[in-house]
């Protein structure tokens, strides 16, 4: 019988995540010895140069905030049945509307710039999402198809623009120029010094804040409203759906836009808060690694924040470990990554079955069928 | 089984197995002979399937031995057990459509590299059963283009060019008209003959009582039964299966129709191909009557119910309620419940509930955004677990623990929990498909009860089942389709069986439509 194997429900979004990670780990340990390099002393040094120092949680946090944006994009998209693989692009596309807001307004005051660089991540992304929601709801076209060559086209647009029209006069890389420094998002060094708190000097700033809010808010909208509600169905059972008189179609298409205005959530923290200028390929990934973020995530925002600190960890300690350890370059730490990635997302179910065979056995007896 | 007999086809003895913690068979005993026919007979999630797949090799017992013709058989995989002589016909046929049936019956048992040679050898050897058994089936023809009944009988002629002697039938007239459920249980009779074991799994006990010499009863993975059939009643087999007494048939008084509360016009429904699944349905639905629709499954009653409630458009036609034209309004479903219409889908777990979601969260589909669900912009959950509570307690659903996930309930509980959704908002019509599909008879018994009793209050209910003994149960009126028609409706008085069987199979009733 291939009846689907159940497990209480702290274990399947604790301990299974856990295992995963712990034999991801065990095996990029193997890899490391292989390179000649002690594991324990790696696994010290990665912990220590992203977890260790105010740096370090600064570097990692700031990782995550964009891991956090594009995780949640997926994972809304995940709950009405979508494989939105595009977070990539609508973050570099909803970067271009925070990146313009900020170019063309940047002396506006801080308080009215704000508002408007958010609203501009959000609607550009939404718009780079809702042309493959429209095609997928109305048309059929596959989202995965689609959305995977949306990043393409976002690709070749941003370059077009940054060398043809957004490029600083008289200079060779193709990039903008400097924001405004009303255009600045404040940093956590200077909010916590506010409150006489010193930290470290790092990219961390408010977009994190804005992250955990929005993961606030996809969590309400989700599991508390009923458009979330009507999100839910529409994606675990399209057939019912109909059948209450949940239009599938609309629900694509407002997944959609939901979906990809929280990826354009990526500029706030990426151009406002760290670069102050649009440049070439500043989500730089971020939109990949929120799928697996969202899937190690088991795409409930808490899990999301989660998973994003130990992406965001392993991408600051991968950092810190290239640079102290030689052997270990950055394509190492790609590979840690892509254990990861793979134990978590792609085999994540690998240790379900032995996992509910000991509780079946030393747990609690739960009434048969 | 006395010791002096010959050995029997086939013997199971203590058989166990365990799925989990779920006990499925419970050390079970169970000889079939040759030549005879042997009932299996339980309710859903009784342990029937569970050792059926065990002697067909699909799952192996955790303990307890099989043996065929008085030897011991290790059966672990179908192939072993086709090798021992079994051979079984599921419900759901396995069959490669565009097939021919002569390449479906050869299929993996082809004899040779080339496949003309074996073709021809099958050709001879099929000519031959089915002279012995009365199984003619065109050899030539493609399996798509065959009634159920044939592509039924091509997985019997499969099972027998094996050299099966031991015959398992998995719910084997679900999808049969009467007539042609006539022709297999003369079919069956016919292997008996010849000596082979025949095992019938069913749950309709007229079959069981038509046809077997012995049945078998299991109850909660054991056998609690093991008895002749002209020693038994069908009274006597569900007090069996369900532990207790139950009533076959609701006891219901005469229909008090009053005025006409649907009523549907030259309704035409086509498929996505443009095949039009429903041709010309005109008839019309009164306030305190049951009108049941008779049919085959797959004659067009699944996208009448369906256009009726919203699901499909219509090419044609109109649907009227309380005065409102459905189809050119275009209203979807989430309207046309605003109206007073509501509707149990046929399937529900394709369509009824969403499976991953907790019975609360089931209570309210199609419900969830009216007022009574809302605070604000959020959803209330206390409003939504208090609605579970009170559906759970008013239509005795079991376990009443709404946080569960629908699909721990069983067919029966989720379907009481459907129907009190349903019903709860107050409907004036009612559409109902398969109303106890994969219900246990003891709540088979309690939605029968509640349906008359909703037709009492004064509601207008429709109500789909291929169960023709439902439909008889029910109805106030009956509607026959076949072929996408509606080809004749009878009164309940003056329905039968036999009447209702030949429409069904297309045969146009006396003064029908």
């Amino acid at each position: 019988m291939s009846a689907p194997v159940k497990l209480p429900r702290w274990a399947e979004l604790g301990l299974l995540p856990l295992i995963n990670l712990i034999v991801a780990l065990l095996i990029s340990g193997v890899v490391i010895k292989l390179l000649g390099e002690s594991p324990v002393s790696a696994f010290k040094l990665m912990v220590a140069g992203s977890l260790g120092t105010q740096e370090g949680i600064g570097y990692t946090l700031y990782y995550a905030t964009n891991f956090i944006f594009t995780g949640l994009a997926v994972a809304v998209a995940y709950h009405a049945g979508l494989f939105n693989i595009g977070a990539e692009g609508q973050a570099y596309i909803g970067g271009l509307g925070t990146g313009l807001v900020c170019l063309w307004l940047g002396d506006w005051p801080f308080l009215l710039v704000l508002p408007l660089a958010v609203l501009a991540g959000a609607v550009f992304g939404a718009v780079w999402a809702f042309i493959p929601g429209y095609l997928q709801a109305k048309r059929g076209s596959h989202i995965v198809i689609t959305t995977i060559m949306f990043n393409f086209i976002a690709a070749s647009l941003i370059t077009y623009l940054l060398v043809n029209v957004l490029i600083k006069p008289g200079q060779q890389s193709p990039e903008t120029r400097e924001f405004a420094a009303n255009a600045f998002m404040p940093t956590a060094t200077d909010l916590l010094a506010r409150v006489g708190i010193t930290f470290s000097a790092t990219p961390l700033n408010l977009a994190f804040g804005f992250a955990l809010g929005a993961a606030v808010l996809v969590w309400l909208f989700v599991w508390r409203t009923r458009w979330g509600y009507a999100l839910r169905v529409a994606g675990e059972n399209p057939a019912a759906a109909v059948y209450a008189g949940i239009a599938p179609p609309r629900i694509i298409i407002g997944a959609m836009l939901l979906s990809g205005a929280l990826a354009g959530g990526l500029g706030l923290n990426e151009l406002m808060g760290s670069q102050h200028r649009i440049l070439m390929d500043f989500p730089s990934g971020a939109g990949f690694v929120g799928i697996a973020v969202a899937l190690m995530g088991r795409n409930h925002p808490a899990g999301i924040i989660v998973a994003a600190v130990l992406f965001g960890a392993l991408n600051q300690g991968g950092s810190q470990l290239s640079f102290d350890m030689p052997k270990v370059n950055r394509d190492m730490v790609v590979v840690i990554q892509g254990l990861v990635i793979l134990l978590c997302g792609a085999m994540e179910n690998v240790f379900k079955r032995p996992l509910a065979a000991l509780f079946a056995k030393f747990g609690p007896k739960q009434g048969g069928g | 089984m006395p010791e002096n007999s010959p050995a029997p086809a086939l013997e199971l003895r203590a058989i166990d197995k365990r799925f989990g913690s779920v006990h499925a068979n419970r050390t079970i005993s169970f000889s079939v002979a040759a030549g005879s026919i042997h009932g299996l007979i339980g309710e859903n999630g009784a342990g029937k399937s569970t050792l059926m797949n065990i002697v067909y090799g699909f799952h192996r017992a955790d303990s307890g031995e099989i043996f065929v013709q008085g030897r011991s058989v290790a059966i672990t995989s179908p192939q072993a057990a086709i090798a021992a002589g079994i051979g079984m016909v599921h419900q759901h046929f396995m069959l490669v459509e565009n097939f021919t049936v002569l390449e479906n019956v050869v299929l993996g048992v082809e004899g040779s590299a080339l496949l003309a040679g074996g073709l021809a050898a099958a050709r001879k050897e099929l000519g031959r059963l089915a002279r012995d058994y009365g199984l003619e089936v065109p050899l030539d023809a493609v399996v798509s283009e065959l009634s159920v009944g044939l592509q039924q009988r091509v997985e019997i002629l499969k099972a027998l060019y094996r050299r099966a002697e031991i015959l398992i039938l998995d719910e084997p007239t679900a999808v049969l008209t009467p007539q042609e459920a006539d022709q297999l249980f003369k079919m069956l009779g016919r292997l008996r003959e010849q000596g082979k074991a025949v095992i019938l799994v069913t749950h309709k006990l007229r079959e069981i009582m038509a046809i077997t010499d012995r049945v078998t009863v299991m109850r909660q993975g054991a056998v609690v039964a093991e008895v002749l059939t002209k020693e038994t009643s069908p009274r006597s087999l569900a007090e069996k299966m369900v532990g207790r007494a139950v009533l076959l048939r609701v006891e219901k008084g005469p229909a008090k129709p009053g005025a006409a509360l649907l009523k549907v016009t030259g309704l035409e429904v086509r498929d996505r191909l443009g095949v039009p699944r429903v041709k010309d349905a005109s008839f019309e639905v009164r306030a305190g009557e049951i009108v049941g629709v008779a049919g085959v499954a797959g004659n067009g009653q699944s996208e009448l119910l369906e256009a009726l409630a919203g699901i499909r458009s219509p090419s044609r036609g109109e649907i009227w309620l309380g005065g409102r034209a459905l189809v050119r309004e275009k209203l979807d479903p989430r309207a046309r419940r605003a109206l007073g219409l509501a509707h149990v889908p046929e399937d529900r777990l394709r369509m009824g509930v969403v499976a991953s979601f907790s019975a609360e969260a089931n209570a309210m589909l199609g419900y969830h955004d009216r007022p009574r669900y809302s605070r604000g912009l959020l959803l209330d959950g206390a409003a939504s677990l208090a609605g579970c509570e009170a559906k759970m307690k008013e239509f005795d659903v079991r376990p009443a623990q709404p946080a569960l996930r629908i699909s721990a309930f069983s067919g029966g509980n989720q379907q009481k929990l459907v129907m009190a959704r349903e019903i709860d908002a107050d409907p004036r019509v009612l559409l109902i498909g398969q109303p106890t599909r994969g219900v246990d008879i003891g709540a088979i018994e309690f939605i029968h009860r509640r349906l008359i009793a909703l037709r009492d209050a004064g509601k207008a209910l429709l109500i789909v089942s291929v169960e023709l003994d439902e439909i008889l149960g029910l109805a106030d009126r009956i509607l026959v389709m076949n072929g996408g028609e509606i080809i004749g409706e009878l009164a309940r008085a003056e329905a039968t069986e036999e009447k209702i069987g030949l429409m069904m199979a297309g045969v146009r009733g006396e003064g029908g439509a």
